[in-house]
C-alpha cells in the first residue's frame, strides 16, 4: 500500500533548510535502504507559489499558496509499506515530525 | 418464536465475532455490518420454517457473503471488493463446517482497530460499542450526550477512515502492545463510567453500559490471558460493580479498590511487594507489571483524564 508523507514546514524551517538538509538526506537514504521509497520531492518556499483557478473560463491567477497558513507544504515522500502503522513509524522518523509536523495519507489506487 | 430467540441469542454472542471476521478480511466495517444485518433478517424469515441450522454462525456468514456480493453488484462497487471475495477469504473453510465448533475469533483485532491511534480518541468507545456489541447509533449517542445523527456521522467517518487509511487488522507488535492495549482498556473503562453516571438519576436510556463494558473487559481478558492490565481492568470493574452496592459513589468504590490493592499487595511508596501478605487474586498472576488498572485506578494521570472528561462532558 502506498502512502504520501507530507512534510509541513514553518517559515523558519524553510530558512533553516541548509541545517536540516543532512537529516533529510539520511532519512531518504534510510527509506531507500529499507526498500520502501517510491518517490518524493522537496518544494521551494510558499512565496514562490502561484495559485490558479478557472472562473467562467477566465484564468484567475493568485500570487501565493492556495491557503496562506503559518505552516506550508514543504515537500513529500512517497512510501510503499504494508499498512498505516508502518507508514506512521516511517513518518515519525521524518525530520519534520520533530520540527513542525508530517501528515500521512494513503494514495488512491488507480484501476488499470 | 424459538427461531427469533435463537437469532437474538446469536446476535448477542456472535455479533462481534461475525463483524470482526468479515471486516478483518475486507477492512470494511460498515459493509460488514450492513451485510450481517441483512443476514439476520433473512435468518428470522427462514429459520422458523426450516429449523435452526446446526452451526448458525456459519449459516449467517454465508448469508452475509451472498448479501455482500448482491450489494456489491447493485452498487457497482469497485472490483477490489470482488477480488477480496474471490480470495476465498469468505468461503467456507473446514474450520467452520457445520460440524466444527471452532470459529476464528478476530474480535481482538477489531478492538485494536477501534482504538487505533489514527482514530480520534473520543470515537474509540463508540466504535467498540457499535462494532463489537452491535449497539445502534442512537443508543451510543444517548450515552455520549450527542444527537443520534451526529453520532451516526462520526461513526460513518471513523469507519471509512478504517477502510481507506490502511489501518491494519493485525495485532500490534510487541513494542507497541503496551500503549495500544492501554487505549483499548481506556475505551472500555470509559464505557463503564458512562454507564455508571447514568445510574444516579441520569438519562434512563443509557443504563446498562456497565454490563456491556464488563462484557468487553471479560472478553479482552479471555483473548489476552497473559496481559495483567486487562485483568486489572476486569478486576476493577467487577469490584466496583454498582449493582453490588447501590448508593455508593464511583469515587468511593475506586478508593475501596485501591485500598484493597494497597493493603493486599504493594508498598505504596516503593512499589515493591510486601511480604507475608496475600495479593489480590487477579493481580497475583501478574505482579510483575503494574499499570493504571492494577495499581492506581482513580489517581493516575490517564485515569484522572478519563474521569474528569466523563464528568464534564459525558464524553471519553
Amino acid at each position: 500500500m502506498r502512502f504520501a508523507v507530507l512534510v509541513y514546514e514553518t517559515e523558519q524551517d524553510f530558512v533553516d533548510r541548509e541545517k536540516t538538509m543532512p537529516a533529510y538526506q539520511a532519512y531518504s537514504q534510510a527509506l531507500v535502504a529499507a526498500g520502501v521509497a517510491s518517490g518524493g520531492a522537496a518544494l521551494h518556499p510558499s512565496h514562490t507559489a502561484t495559485t490558479i483557478r478557472l472562473q467562467n473560463g477566465q484564468r484567475q491567477v493568485q500570487d501565493g499558496p492556495f491557503i496562506d497558513t503559518k505552516e506550508q507544504l514543504g515537500g513529500f515522500f512517497l512510501i510503499d509499506v504494508p499498512d498505516l502503522d508502518a507508514a506512521m513509524d516511517w513518518a515519525s522518523r521524518c525530520p519534520a515530525a520533530s520540527l513542525c509536523g508530517v501528515e500521512v495519507r494513503p494514495l488512491l489506487t488507480m484501476d488499470k | 418464536m424459538e427461531a427469533h430467540r435463537a437469532a437474538e441469542q446469536i446476535a448477542r454472542n456472535s455479533y462481534g465475532l461475525l463483524v470482526a471476521y468479515l471486516s478483518a478480511r475486507t477492512r470494511d466495517v460498515a459493509a460488514a455490518e450492513d451485510a450481517l444485518g441483512d443476514a439476520f433478517l433473512t435468518a428470522l424469515k427462514i429459520w422458523p420454517e426450516k429449523g435452526i441450522p446446526k452451526n448458525p454462525e456459519a449459516w449467517l456468514l454465508t448469508a452475509a457473503r451472498h448479501r455482500w456480493i448482491d450489494l456489491a453488484r447493485r452498487h457497482q462497487v469497485q472490483e477490489k471488493v470482488f477480488d477480496h471475495l474471490k480470495l476465498d477469504s469468505l468461503q467456507f473453510s473446514p474450520e467452520f463446517e457445520p460440524d466444527g465448533d471452532v470459529f476464528p475469533d478476530d474480535r481482538l483485532k477489531l478492538l485494536f482497530v477501534c482504538a487505533h491511534p489514527a482514530i480520534d480518541a473520543s470515537m474509540h468507545t463508540p466504535l467498540m460499542l457499535q462494532t463489537v456489541l452491535g449497539l445502534n447509533a442512537a443508543q451510543v449517542a444517548s450515552a455520549f450526550l450527542v444527537t443520534p445523527s451526529t453520532m451516526g456521522q462520526r461513526l460513518v467517518r471513523a469507519k471509512s477512515k478504517i477502510r481507506d487509511a490502511g489501518i491494519s487488522f493485525e495485532l500490534p507488535a510487541i513494542h507497541q502492545m503496551g500503549d495500544r492495549l492501554n487505549a483499548v482498556l481506556e475505551a472500555i473503562y470509559a464505557a463503564y463510567t458512562v454507564g455508571w453516571d447514568s445510574i444516579a438519576g441520569g438519562d434512563s436510556r443509557t443504563k446498562g453500559l456497565t454490563e456491556e463494558a464488563t462484557w468487553l473487559a471479560r472478553m479482552t481478558v479471555g483473548l489476552l490471558p497473559d496481559q495483567p492490565e486487562a485483568k486489572g481492568l476486569l478486576a476493577l470493574l467487577l469490584f466496583v460493580n454498582p449493582a453490588a452496592r447501590p448508593g455508593e459513589t464511583r469515587r468511593d468504590a475506586l478508593c475501596r479498590f485501591q485500598n484493597r490493592t494497597r493493603a493486599c499487595g504493594r508498598n505504596p511508596c516503593s512499589g515493591k511487594p510486601r511480604t507475608g501478605l496475600s495479593r489480590p487474586r487477579w493481580a497475583a498472576q501478574s505482579i510483575r507489571c503494574w499499570g493504571d488498572f492494577n495499581w492506581k485506578p482513580p489517581f493516575s494521570p490517564s485515569m484522572r483524564r478519563v474521569n474528569c472528561k466523563t464528568r464534564l462532558t459525558g464524553n471519553h
